[in-house]
């Protein structure tokens, strides 16, 4: 519901033209409930024996953080410690429970290359599938087309069907599909190894690029060293709650204090 | 309600900031990005018909010969005991491709929904696209069978007659009828996995108590009531035979029950589905 009148406007006041992202007391809460793993009828006889229970998880509590422009901001924080939950928050993913998120610009969604892809398609084809899930109209992508093939190094096979396809042939497409237009905050999951190294070279270069255009950019990472080498700043979640935040120096020593 | 719509249609044209404490209401937000998201639509419409018929050899006849192959079965088998329903082969064929639509569509729905719970937690896209291209891909379907229908229709030495005028309408009704139910089964379904079997079973069963096979009048006329009144596919059906081959044109009072029963399916499936929409990335 619409309840203040102005929202985007009056946080852009507040905060200038400096913030891109803002968190403000995010809270995700998951209802793992028993019916989940089970069926319809299953649920239908507990809600009549009045056994409906839910187990609630919060996977993120009160999370209060900013992100500046340009900014290569680090998230690190063991298994399940609300990582992903957070930048699924931020790509408009999921919704808070509670609190509010705003983001200023366009979101690459770097979490997974191709997940719309369609065997039986033609490279052409899907090229304009997985542009429109992105939220790019048929024109826009009619513009862009030109500039991923090229891109992406394949030539002919554009008219073949994706079946026919190596995995690193897709994962290329779905790359430059994903990063044709830069983005102005990209989330880059250190798990992510993308083709052969040569197009991973590649790949670094372009989201290198990004940065340097000023792209916001998101780390998500284990590593502390990573952290420390690319971060201005970092954030530290365990069980969902933000334990440091600061520079990625404070924050990658204090967690690695922790976890030693 | 009308205003605040167009306040965030005006601002999701800047589609730069996304503030999670400015929305409208959750179905009118989805209606808004649906719009924007229309060229995804069409791109998931294609994909299905094109991969439907990529590798088959007779391609896009698969669609109208379908429902014929379903008639001349059933012709064959019911036009003995059905002889006194005047061109029965096409009153059959006109309730087949209307019922085809309506059940391919809603499942198709629940399909589509469960194939895209991967991408649903990765990126965002308005949840409805799911199933209105289930709909857009069974309406191009539904346009194609119309060209065996129009052949069995000439064959039977059926006239064509004014009442064809309310075809579009019918189309439009059912299509709202099916799309209203698709997002309801949708929502279900994106909570407990075999809603899809307990609705194929359900709608096997319907298919049965609606007159597709058999002429309305067989049915005793204290069950009618029953039967027919109190089953909303009877008034899309009905309405499609009026187009094309009864001869009456239909009662206002039936019209408007047709249009309400679709309307009213379509707001319920619309606000239920959006309300839940946001949960789907938790769920699927």
């Amino acid at each position: 519901m619409l309840t203040r009148s102005e929202p985007a406007a009056a946080a852009r006041r507040e905060t200038g033209s400096e913030v891109t992202i803002r968190l403000e007391n995010i809270s995700v809460r998951y209802r793992v409930s028993h019916e989940r793993m089970g069926t319809f009828k299953e649920y239908i006889i507990r809600v009549l024996q009045r056994r409906v229970n839910h187990d609630e998880f919060w996977a993120l509590r009160d999370v209060n953080l900013e992100v500046r422009k340009g900014e290569v901001f680090g998230i690190v924080g063991r298994n399940g410690a609300g990582k992903s939950t957070l930048l699924k928050v931020v790509a408009r993913v999921l919704r808070p429970t509670t609190g509010r998120v705003w983001v200023r610009g366009r979101i690459a969604p770097l979490l997974e290359f191709g997940a719309g892809f369609h065997p039986e398609l033609t490279g052409r084809e899907n090229v304009f599938l997985n542009g429109t899930l992105l939220g790019f109209s048929h024109r826009q992508m009619g513009e862009k087309f030109q500039r991923i093939v090229d891109f992406a190094e394949l030539g002919e096979f554009i008219d073949a069907p994706l079946r026919t396809y190596s995995s690193g042939m897709q994962a290329r497409l779905g790359f430059a599909i994903a990063t044709d237009v830069k983005p102005d905050v990209l989330i880059v999951d250190e798990v992510l190894a993308v083709g052969d190294e040569a197009f991973q070279r590649k790949s670094a270069a372009r989201m290198e690029e990004f940065r340097e255009q000023g792209a916001t950019v998101l780390l998500v990472s284990h590593n502390t060293a990573t952290v420390k080498k690319m971060c201005q700043r970092a954030v530290w979640l365990n069980h969902g709650v933000v334990r440091a935040l600061g520079t990625a120096e404070e924050v990658a020593a204090r967690y690695h204090e922790a976890s030693v | 309600m009308v205003f605040d719509a167009l306040r965030y249609a005006w601002r999701a044209a800047e589609p730069d900031v996304y503030d999670s404490a400015s929305r409208p209401a959750a179905a009118l937000e989805e209606l808004v990005e649906l719009v924007r998201y229309r060229d995804l639509v069409g791109q998931l419409v294609r994909r299905d018909i094109v991969t439907r018929y990529k590798r088959s050899a007779l391609g896009i006849a698969w669609t109208m010969l379908n429902p014929l192959g379903m008639m001349l079965v059933l012709t064959v088998a019911f036009s003995q005991l059905f002889s006194a329903t005047h061109a029965y082969a096409a009153y059959l064929l006109i309730g087949i491709v209307a019922w085809s639509f309506f059940s391919q569509t809603t499942m198709a729905a629940m399909r589509n929904m469960v194939w895209g719970g991967g991408l649903i937690q990765r990126i965002y896209i308005p949840k409805t696209v799911f199933a209105v291209s289930a709909i857009g891909t069974g309406l191009v379907n539904l346009l194609l069978s119309m060209v065996p229908l129009a052949i069995v229709i000439v064959a039977t030495g059926l006239p064509l007659r004014p009442t064809v005028l309310l075809l579009p309408m019918a189309f439009v009704l059912l299509a709202c009828f099916a799309l209203g139910m698709g997002l309801l089964l949708s929502t279900m379904a994106a909570y407990f996995p075999d809603v899809a079997e307990m609705y194929e079973i359900a709608l096997q069963a319907w298919f049965y108590l609606t007159p597709i096979i058999y002429p309305e009048d067989i049915i005793p006329e204290p069950l009618r009531f029953w039967l027919f009144n109190l089953n909303p596919m009877y008034y899309f059906i009905r309405l499609f035979r009026q187009a094309l081959y009864y001869d009456v044109w239909p009662a206002p009072e039936r019209l408007a029950i047709a249009v309400a029963v679709a309307l009213i399916a379509l707001v319920i499936g619309w606000v239920a589905f959006t309300r839940k929409a946001d949960e789907f990335a938790y769920q699927i």
